[in-house]
């Protein structure tokens, strides 16, 4: 065998085992595992700690927070949506979650905005009833969109107001008006009647009428013919006699 | 692979030796060729895609996210929970996942804007008269069965997990950049402290536990949808069982799992 052949020999093994050294000592320990990663990065992003706790957490102390939620319009909003990430305060109760209660928080989602999804309740934040906060009027965990008016007072407020103090303060606005239900969503279509007749005021104030005799009545045959009642008395009004 | 690029050189040399080959000579030869390239295979030469793609496909589970566009109100909350789950830093360009608004005018021009990513809302846009349409789009790592982003990793250092999440390894990763040139979704930033890669990692933490990521946890409408992809009776399978999907730029061929539905034809 020449010479050369075991010193290049010996000098090939030589290579080979600082290459195997190198490998060893670059290579990361679990590199090459499962795939051209580290298996240990899997594991340490796993590990990381969690902020948001999940509704689900919330839930197992304040029932009646989410059953409330469940019932009303926010039912598909987390917890935390709101208040935050809440696994600080699982873990430790003194500390707590965000508990927004201004009307700039609210707008996050309920301003108007022309991108937003036609039909997601909006409102111009700067006219409705600017500056309270929302949730005088809107419960927070089971908000309701705004209600046509219950009463006639809502709108007809004047007259309201003068009613009370008449003699007829004690009278419904129905005894008189006949208002269809859609009056209060569409005013204008479906007005409500008002009574024209002398009859119909005759069936209080005719003599011989059932009401009590604290009612003044007139004769309705002479009385002021040929005019009609409110032509010379405004119901309405305190001073109607 | 090489299994392929071998058969035909083992093919030609008998034939063109001996003549007639005999099958099981023959197939005893291909296979110990095959056999014999394997550890050299191994040993040297790693292909990132190809390995994790295997994987992926035949894990337990293949994670996604669905994304109704119609739903999303634009509020920024999934941006802020997002920020606060992983310690995104505040600063500019740091986002995972941000909302970008569309506004397609009436002359054809498409405006697209997404101020701090959206976390604080979008102020409502002033003119409304030349305005077609407009809109919010949600968008984060698309986590795709073909990441570029993994293919261009010179470390290993971004990969695919078996159940088809992409991930950076912040130990390892040497801040070249590269990946974060290669995404066409934007999706990669860098990290301004760490100085590594950093990217959406569909809470990875949270959903090995069993929770929902974050931005889903947080948003308010129900535009975010996470879950598996395949097989399973799921809330996301119902979605991509009931909406034509779409995903982004799908002509190039990276596979995204993120799905979106009502999504606009001028979305990029």
């Amino acid at each position: 065998m020449p010479q050369q052949v075991p010193r290049l020999a010996a000098v090939f093994a030589l290579a080979v085992v600082a290459l195997l050294v190198a490998r060893r000592q670059l290579i990361p320990d679990t590199f090459g595992a499962v795939g051209h990663y580290r298996a240990a990065a899997v594991t340490a992003i796993a590990a990381r700690p969690v902020k948001y706790a999940g509704y689900q957490a919330c839930e197992t102390c304040h029932d009646q927070l989410a059953a409330k939620r469940l019932s009303g319009n926010h039912r598909g909003v987390g917890c935390e949506t709101c208040h935050g990430p809440a696994a600080a305060h699982i873990e430790d109760i003194s500390v707590k979650p965000q508990v927004p209660s201004t009307r700039e928080f609210c707008v996050t989602c309920h301003a108007y905005n022309p991108s937003r999804p036609t039909g997601f309740p909006q409102i111009d934040p700067a006219a409705h009833n600017y500056p309270q906060a929302c949730k005088d009027c809107h419960d927070p965990h089971a908000p309701v969109p705004p209600v046509v008016p219950g009463q006639c007072s809502a709108c007809h407020a004047q007259i309201w107001r003068q009613k009370a103090v008449s003699h007829h303060a004690r009278l419904a606005c129905t005894t008189c008006h006949e208002a269809d239900q859609r009056h209060k969503s569409d005013p204008r279509s479906m007005r409500p009647t008002k009574p024209v007749a002398r009859e119909f005021c005759g069936q209080c104030h005719a003599q011989g009428s059932q009401a009590t005799k604290a009612i003044p009545q007139i004769d309705l045959a002479s009385h002021g013919v040929p005019y009609l009642c409110w032509q010379c008395h405004y119901p309405h009004y305190p001073e109607a006699r | 692979m090489t299994e392929k690029g071998g058969s035909p050189v083992e093919q030609r040399e008998p034939s063109g030796n001996d003549g007639p080959v005999d099958r099981r000579a023959f197939v005893q030869s291909l296979a110990a060729a095959c056999a014999s390239g394997l550890p050299l295979l191994f040993g040297v030469v790693r292909v990132p895609g190809l390995e994790a793609q295997g994987e992926g496909g035949g894990a337990e589970r293949l994670y996604g996210m669905g994304v109704d566009v119609a739903k999303c109100i634009g509020c920024g909350r999934c941006v802020y929970a997002c920020k606060t789950e992983n310690d995104v830093p505040m600063g500019p360009g740091t986002f995972n996942t941000w909302i970008e608004r569309y506004v397609i005018k009436t002359d054809g021009e498409v405006v697209v804007d997404s101020p701090e990513g959206g976390i604080a809302g979008f102020p409502p846009t002033t003119t409304e008269s030349d305005m077609r349409r407009t809109f919010f789009v949600p968008k984060l790592c698309n986590h795709c069965e073909n990441p570029p982003c993994v293919q261009v990793c010179p470390v290993g250092a971004t990969f695919s997990t078996p159940d088809g999440v992409v991930l950076v390894d912040e130990d390892y990763c040497i801040g070249c950049r590269y990946c974060i040139q290669a995404c066409p979704y934007g999706a990669r930033w860098f990290h301004p402290e760490k100085h590594v890669a950093a990217k959406c990692t569909f809470c990875y933490h949270r959903i090995t536990k069993g929770l929902q990521p974050a931005c889903v946890e947080a948003c308010p409408t129900g535009a975010r949808i996470f879950g598996e992809v395949e097989g399973r009776a799921t809330p996301l399978a119902r979605f991509i069982r009931f909406n034509d999907l779409q995903v982004l730029k799908p002509h190039l061929n990276t596979k995204p799992k993120v799905y979106y539905a009502n999504l606009d034809g001028e979305v990029r």
